[in-house]
């Protein structure tokens, strides 16, 4: 674990005046399952979205193997919140799921036999083949968060940022979700996963990040997910002025 | 006049012919946009684009005198485009929300060009008169090179679309996820915007600037009735936005002085009006059989998993018991026993009834299923 996947410096967002993540320093070593813990409006998600360029900080700048995100897209797979889509649109499991090939196949180019040779083996990964071409409204939580899962395996990427999987799903997929990290973790790719029950921490992930608007710390969860770092994290409310 | 005279007419007669051409264009090139428009949730930005279209119509008749309707439609374009990146600079660098950008920017260009119509008015210009004709539009005035230019622009627009059909597919369903994967999101953007503004400036001398958006969104909105699938809803908009066109200008020309517009948009409301109701899927109609059935479905259960508990004291299942006991139960109807008796789940016998063991067995199970349902 000497490489470092994803360098982050000196990262600051802010939206209108108020400062959403304040000057963020972050190295994330190759090969971990890292969880980004913090209350809410710590900037947990703004933190994942910055660092792929979705949203612009005012100033810092990520790295991913020493090389800038446009040149390393794919390398890099993104889970978004469930949430953050309409459900309601016309189309079929399958297909979103296809949507993870699109990058690799660029401009103009339409998905073929091959993509969606890949898109199968993901919903077979994620235990949804059977609903491949159910419309996307009729899915329950769980399985759109599968499916959202499954389109970033297509991805085939080294590095996966998901924001916030286990979010309302029942228990079975949250099992499930898991063990398909856990499958990535082995196969060496690094994970960064927004997670808002700090139960399971020590359970499901090996590198933890405390975030609330400042980094508070980050590190193996065994020698840094302690009481100390918890209060520092949800006790003390942060206050900082973008003035200085 | 009857149906087989005015097809023969539509075919030898160059004004109608004209027309139902140019409206069942309008309403194909405008159906297929309006899908993406209705996906991205922009239903109003259509209103937006065609109110904000006017000044432009009238400052193009300032500077050039001349009525000319592409000339028009040229600055039509300009100030639906102005508008339309105004709404979205709005939106992006202020606090307000969408809607009260459209609001905005709708009321403002529209005001502004009213403003401008009535100056021209009372210019000695003879030219000026039917200016106004843009508010509400007039099919009539559509001549064959009219129809020409919405036909390569619905061919140009309909061969973006098919080039790029992965990236607007992509772009409407998860626009952050499209930037991720490296997509220049903001081209996609503008190129959809171009064609929504394109569309609508088009049909501005047809339906005019008040009814205009109705044609982006009533044929979308009916084909989203009916399937599932993008393209085939894409597909079945044209097809609804186009029929719309023909069956309007038919209606309005056999009944003579019925303006075309709004006759246009009240057909494209029926098929709106249809798809809601009638839609096996997603139709009203079926929507409520469904939950009576399920109703049923449910009461019977009931009385099912009553009689169940009944029989289960006894030894022998089908011990009979009287119908008066079930009075008791809240729910009971003679056509549930009936129909219990006709699913072979009870016998009836006189003034008794006994479960049969195939009825045991369904109440049973079912007793069981919604015990872990519970859970």
């Amino acid at each position: 674990m000497d490489k470092i996947a994803v360098k982050v410096d000196d990262l600051t967002v802010a939206y209108n005046y108020k400062p959403v993540l304040w000057d963020i320093d972050l190295e994330i070593p190759e090969g971990v399952l890292m969880a980004i813990v913090g209350p809410n409006g710590a900037g947990k998600s703004t933190l994942i979205k910055s660092i792929l360029g979705i949203l612009k900080p005012i100033a810092g700048s990520v790295s991913f193997y020493g090389k800038p995100y446009s040149k390393q897209r794919q390398l890099v797979a993104y889970v978004p919140q469930k949430g953050s889509v309409d459900w309601d649109f016309p189309t079929t499991a399958l297909d979103v799921v296809m949507m993870g090939t699109y990058g690799s196949l660029g401009w103009i180019k339409r998905p073929g036999q091959k993509e969606k040779k890949s898109a199968l083996e993901a919903l077979e990964k994620v235990g949804m083949l059977t609903f491949k071409n159910r419309q996307i409204s009729q899915l329950s939580g769980g399985q759109q968060q599968r499916i959202f899962l499954a389109r970033a395996l297509v991805q085939n990427a080294s590095i996966y940022f998901m924001d916030e999987p286990f979010q309302g799903v029942d228990a079975t997929t949250e099992v499930a979700i898991i063990n398909i990290l856990k499958e990535l973790r082995r196969a060496n790719k690094t994970v960064i996963v927004v997670h808002h029950d700090l139960q399971t921490v020590p359970e499901y992930f090996d590198w933890v990040t405390f975030l609330n608007v400042k980094k508070i710390a980050t590190g193996p969860v065994k020698d840094i997910f302690n009481d100390d770092n918890l209060t520092k994290t949800y006790g003390i409310n942060y206050k900082v002025s973008i003035q200085e | 006049m009857d149906i087989t005279t005015y097809i023969e007419l539509v075919f030898s007669d160059y004004t109608l012919r004209t027309i139902t051409l140019g409206t069942a264009i309008l309403g194909a090139i405008t159906g297929m946009l309006g899908s993406f428009a209705v996906l991205r949730k922009q239903s109003l930005l259509g209103d937006a684009i065609s109110h904000a279209a006017l000044p432009g119509i009238a400052i193009a008749f300032l500077i050039t005198g001349a009525k000319d309707s592409n000339t028009l439609l040229i600055g039509a374009l300009v100030s639906g485009l102005v508008g339309t990146f105004w709404i979205k600079n709005i939106v992006t660098k202020t606090h307000l929300k969408s809607d009260t950008a459209l609001g905005l920017i709708l009321s403002v260009f529209f005001g502004f060009g009213m403003l401008l119509l009535t100056f021209i008015q009372k210019q000695p210009n003879a030219n000026q008169a039917g200016l106004d004709k843009y508010l509400f539009g007039q099919a009539a005035t559509l001549v064959e090179s009219d129809v020409w230019m919405m036909a390569i622009i619905t061919g140009v627009c309909l061969l973006v679309m098919l080039t790029f059909w992965k990236e607007f597919k992509i772009l409407l369903f998860d626009a952050d996820y499209t930037k991720t994967l490296g997509f220049n999101t903001r081209i996609i953007d503008i190129l959809i915007t171009v064609f929504i503004v394109l569309a609508i400036v088009l049909g501005l001398q047809t339906v005019g600037v008040v009814l205009m958006s109705a044609m982006l969104l009533a044929p979308a909105a009916a084909a989203r009735q009916w399937t599932n699938s993008l393209s085939k809803m894409v597909v079945l908009a044209a097809v609804f936005g186009a029929f719309s066109g023909v069956f309007g200008t038919a209606i309005s020309a056999s009944q003579n002085n019925l303006s075309t517009g709004p006759v246009i948009v009240l057909v494209a409301s029926v098929f709106v009006a249809f798809s809601f109701i009638f839609s096996p899927s997603r139709g009203l109609l079926f929507k409520q059989i469904r939950v009576i059935k399920n109703r049923r479905d449910l009461e019977l259960h009931k009385t099912l998993a009553f009689m169940y508990h009944i029989a289960e004291t006894h030894e022998n299942i089908s011990h009979p018991h009287t119908v008066k006991l079930l009075n008791n139960f809240q729910g009971y109807t003679k056509s549930t026993l009936q129909k219990l008796v006709d699913k072979d789940y009870v016998k009836l016998n006189g003034n008794m009834w006994s479960l049969t063991p195939t009825g045991f067995e369904t109440a049973a199970n079912l007793y069981t299923k919604q015990s872990t349902n519970d859970e």
